[in-house]
């Protein structure tokens, strides 16, 4: 058999990683109210499902948006024509102005700058065609997006080197932590072109602050390489301190613009995974340029174009669903860190994205990679929860995991929580057997508060599945 | 400013070549009926504008596709959350059903070998990921689409070596033809990892004959080499012969199931067939399971957005609907090609019997003023700029001989292509001297005819900015 390339044979996509067990017990045994309630619920998927019922409310409101309804037809055909990689003008200005719009309007993008790309996978991978050859590296601060050693560097030949967060400071990226990655590549013979930066970030679910920001563009000016911004869950920062953007920082220092280059999707602040909607937006011509014409590789369809240029140019319909996106994040990461706290588990400070970055170090056996697999198997097969592992998020430190709140309805929610109660009282009983009877008492009181933080009753057995069963699990 | 890629400041991308005038010039000044009725008639354009009455009408009947709705439920947050790179199951089907079709039911196609793209363009590109490592060739027969220029050497690093075909046999593949091509590439020190071709043909606009299919399956059998057949104009065969896929051709050598079976690979996309180029429909399907199972990681790069899988899914799983598409669209571009064909041969032009596609490949040789691509360019630049017609120049799909240009016939109205043929007569009248009759016209041309009676097509071929073929 003549061989096939070294891309398609090696495993550069990244999905031979232990971290897709998880994935396999989900799709062998998907959680369902009825059918199938003992099975896994899925954790570690980052989709925010929390306001479908808002927008579905637009979509039957505006059946011009649709291209195929009585009043969208008769753009049908020159939609369907369309296939200028300059993408649709009203696309680029309705996208331009959300993005303004999600940073409060303290800045101001150019419709002009925006390249389509497909999906944010596509337009990572994109950007480092254009900023590096095989070869270089990016620095990525960890711990990070499992996704990147496969968008960034697959079919690229770019390297990726992290710079090394501790849970000492919260996972704040530091200009010495950049300097020692630096030096890092350095030593190891890798040209280092960039360094890329997910804020809000994942998997942390927290926001850089400005001092931090500032530290990150004099570092990338100093050292004359380029910054991406992945700010892909911009919309999603429920609660203070207020989300800064890289665009709002270049109006406020010294920088030389032609390195700064944001990644932006609407999989993520809108829910849309499926539409592959990436976008692109650089502040350097030449890469707008290229980057434009790389975009014939992964195209946004111009029926998803025209449904999103007439979504969001509806201010109205805009204002409101990021105010109401915000209200429902907010309130259901409240009561899911607030219930897990009740159960001894804490997890790192945040305030924007669809999880968590819980802390469960105290649960290893040992402070070892080994041990997490251990207590990840367990989390698996026996609590029966989907969540990601912090190895497989390259986090330094063994104990961290990453769990979503906002791809499942309340129901699946307390089944979640119940599961997880559960667990640890089983586990505070085998720790501390005298404890035993002031939990349970504590088990009874917090059920009376649920009622508190929900207006819809519990445990409804006539819930409609949520999830469908079309929907495979990926990162 | 930071150091940005090679690929950036190469030109790999291909869009500084100098035909790219044309479009620009097209843009500045594009025709408009009422508004701009002295304006450049697009004809480098290979898109099919003939059958969207028939898919506006199959809309008006199905109201629930419009509303994302399936049996009167809203199934929008389903396809809003739908991601999976294996792609949306009754979409595949319908799409091999409907490939299945195009092929006379010939062939049937498997499910579990189908891979989705954001058009032929990703398509093509994640191929050559998948088959050949930087460095490394792939032949293909000239003349061929510009676009391959970038789609399978950008941002890959693979090299394309040509089959030189000519018009003295028609541009057909030849046995020779593809053995020089593969010493030129030894020569060079190129692997030559496989042969791809386009059938039906563009430019050209035909279909290959069984004797070129079977001697492309010795000539990769004989190399231990791949073969990618890009059927994107399969849909467009509106006359005999009747298209015959490689898929076909396999099975009548009873080669399934064997090696080479699994180093055959079809690209195709409904950009042309059903004129959708702005909904990013495009398909890998191959036989070999390692390359459909890399081909589905990559395509997370490009995924065809679910919104899109959901509407063609019902679209082409309307099997009344696609039989009675499939034959008006057959018959709506024969005609077309016939009203270009008579319009030109008014203007004493020929062009090559072709029964596909949505262009014809056009001998101006005749018109040349001396036999060479200086002047196929200097020909061009006038009919771009003085005739008002934007064609594609031969020399841009890499056509060896100059004097062939790619005219699009379906992507204007009727009335379009006959101010264009006026146009062009007038011009060919202006150039060869009013009073030189249309017999003399013909006699010259006779010097540049072979044995075999020729109708030619004015055609121009015009590269552009997008994923124009």
């Amino acid at each position: 058999m003549v061989a096939m390339s070294k891309i398609a044979t090696g495993n550069g996509h990244g999905e031979n990683s232990p971290y897709f067990d998880g994935w396999k017990a989900y799709e062998t045994n998907p959680f369902h109210p009825t059918d199938r309630p003992d099975g896994v619920i899925q954790m570690g998927l980052a989709e925010n499902q929390l306001c479908f019922n808002f927008i579905k409310k637009w979509v039957v409101k505006h059946p011009e948006a649709s291209l195929c309804s009585a009043q969208g037809v008769n753009k049908f055909k020159e939609t369907a024509l369309f296939q200028d990689y300059h993408g649709m003008p009203e696309f680029r200005q309705s996208v331009a102005k959300f993005m303004g719009k999600v940073r409060g309007d303290r800045v101001k993008f150019d419709p002009d700058r925006i390249v389509m790309s497909g999906g944010a996978t596509g337009a990572h991978e994109m950007v480092a065609f254009c900023l590096a050859d095989p070869g270089e590296a990016f620095l990525v601060p960890t711990p990070y997006y499992p996704g990147f050693d496969r968008d960034l560097r697959w079919r690229t030949g770019v390297e990726l080197v992290p710079v090394v967060c501790e849970s000492s400071n919260d996972f704040k990226i530091t200009t010495n932590a950049l300097e020692t990655a630096y030096e890092k590549a350095k030593e190891a013979n890798l040209r280092v072109k960039g360094l890329l930066i997910t804020n809000p970030s994942n998997p942390l679910g927290t926001i850089l602050d400005r001092e931090t920001l500032k530290g990150i563009i004099e570092f990338i000016n100093e050292k004359n390489i380029h910054l991406i911004g992945d700010e892909i869950y911009a919309a999603t920062v429920f609660m203070e301190p207020e989300f800064v953007s890289i665009s709002e920082i270049l109006e406020e220092v010294e920088c030389n613009r032609d390195l700064i280059h944001i990644v932006y999707s609407l999989s993520k602040d809108m829910g849309f995974p499926g539409f592959r909607v990436g976008i692109v937006y650089s502040y350097n011509d030449a890469v707008v340029s290229c980057a434009r014409k790389m975009s014939s590789f992964g195209l946004v369809s111009t029926q998803t174009q025209h449904l999103i240029a007439s979504m969001l140019s509806d201010d109205d319909f805009v204002d409101n669903f990021i105010m109401e996106s915000k209200e429902r994040l907010f309130r259901r990461h409240k009561y899911f860190t607030w219930s897990l706290s009740q159960v001894g588990i804490g997890s790192l400070k945040s305030n924007a994205g669809l999880f968590i970055w819980m802390d469960l170090r105290k649960l290893l056996k040992e402070k070892t990679f080994e041990a997490e697999m251990d207590l990840w198997q367990v989390i698996i097969n026996e609590v029966k929860l989907n969540v990601s592992p912090g190895s497989s998020f390259h986090c330094n430190e063994p104990g961290w995991f990453r769990v979503c709140f906002a791809n499942m309805d309340d129901q699946t929610m307390e089944v979640a929580l119940l599961r997880i109660r559960t667990f640890m009282l089983e586990h505070n009983k085998a720790m501390v057997p005298r404890k035993l009877c002031s939990r349970s008492s504590l088990k009874l009181s917090f059920s009376r508060r649920q009622d508190d933080f929900m207006s819809q009753s519990i445990m409804s057995p006539h819930s409609p599945l949520p999830q469908s069963p079309l929907v495979q699990a990926r990162t | 400013m930071g150091l940005l890629s090679r690929k950036v400041t190469c030109n790999s991308h291909g869009q500084d070549s100098s035909y790219f005038l044309g479009w620009l010039e097209y843009e500045k000044n594009p025709y408009d009926e009422v508004k701009n009725p002295r304006g450049i008639i697009q004809m480098g354009l290979a898109e099919n504008q003939l059958s969207f009455d028939l898919l506006e009408s199959w809309l008006d009947k199905n109201p629930d596709v419009a509303g994302f709705k399936r049996d009167g439920q809203s199934i929008f947050k389903e396809l809003a959350l739908f991601q999976d790179y294996h792609g949306f199951p009754a979409f595949k089907k319908a799409l091999l059903d409907f490939m299945a079709e195009i092929r006379g039911n010939k062939v049937t196609f498997d499910p579990n070998r189908i891979v989705l793209t954001a058009g032929a363009t990703s398509a093509n590109e994640t191929l050559m990921f998948c088959l050949a490592e930087q460095g490394d060739a792939f032949l293909l027969p000239t003349p061929y689409y510009p676009g391959f220029d970038r789609d399978l050497r950008w941002r890959t690093g693979v090299e394309i070596v040509p089959i030189k075909c000519t018009s003295s046999n028609r541009f057909k593949i030849t046995a020779s033809a593809l053995e020089d091509a593969y010493q030129r590439a030894q020569r060079k020190n190129l692997r030559v990892k496989g042969v791809l071709v386009t059938n039906p043909s563009n430019p050209l606009g035909t279909t290959m004959t069984r004797e070129e299919l079977d001697l492309l399956v010795n000539f990769i059998t004989d190399k231990e080499i791949h073969l990618i057949s890009d059927e994107i104009y399969s849909g467009t065969v509106f006359s005999s012969p009747a298209f015959v896929s490689i898929m076909e051709v396999l099975k009548d050598q009873n080669l399934e199931k064997t090696e080479i079976w699994e180093r055959v690979h079809i690209v195709y996309s409904l950009s042309k067939d059903l004129g959708l180029p702005g909904f990013r429909v495009g398909a890998i399907y191959s036989n070999d399971p390692i390359v459909v199972a890399a081909a589905t990681k990559m395509s997370s790069f490009g995924l065809v957005s679910s919104q899109t899988q959901y509407l063609l899914s019902a679209i082409l799983s309307d099997k009344k609907f696609t039989k009675e598409y499939i034959a008006k669209n057959h018959k709506r571009l024969r005609k077309r090609r016939s009203m270009l064909v008579a319009g030109l041969e008014k203007a004493g032009i020929d062009c090559l019997e072709s029964n596909a596609g949505l262009f014809c490949w056009v001998d101006m040789r005749h018109l040349l003023s001396s036999d060479t691509f200086e002047a196929e360019m200097e020909l061009w630049k006038r009919i771009v700029y003085d005739v008002k017609l934007n064609i594609s120049p031969g020399s841009s799909c890499h056509c060896t001989e100059p004097g062939w240009f790619r005219v699009c016939f379906a992507n204007m109205s009727e009335d379009t292509l006959k101010l264009a043929m006026q146009r062009l007569k007038s011009f060919v009248g202006s150039i060869t001297g009013h009073d030189r009759s249309h017999q003399e016209l013909k006699n010259s041309r006779r010097k540049f005819r072979s044995k075999w009676v020729f109708r030619l097509s004015f055609q121009s071929f015009h590269d552009r900015e997008q994923d124009e073929r």
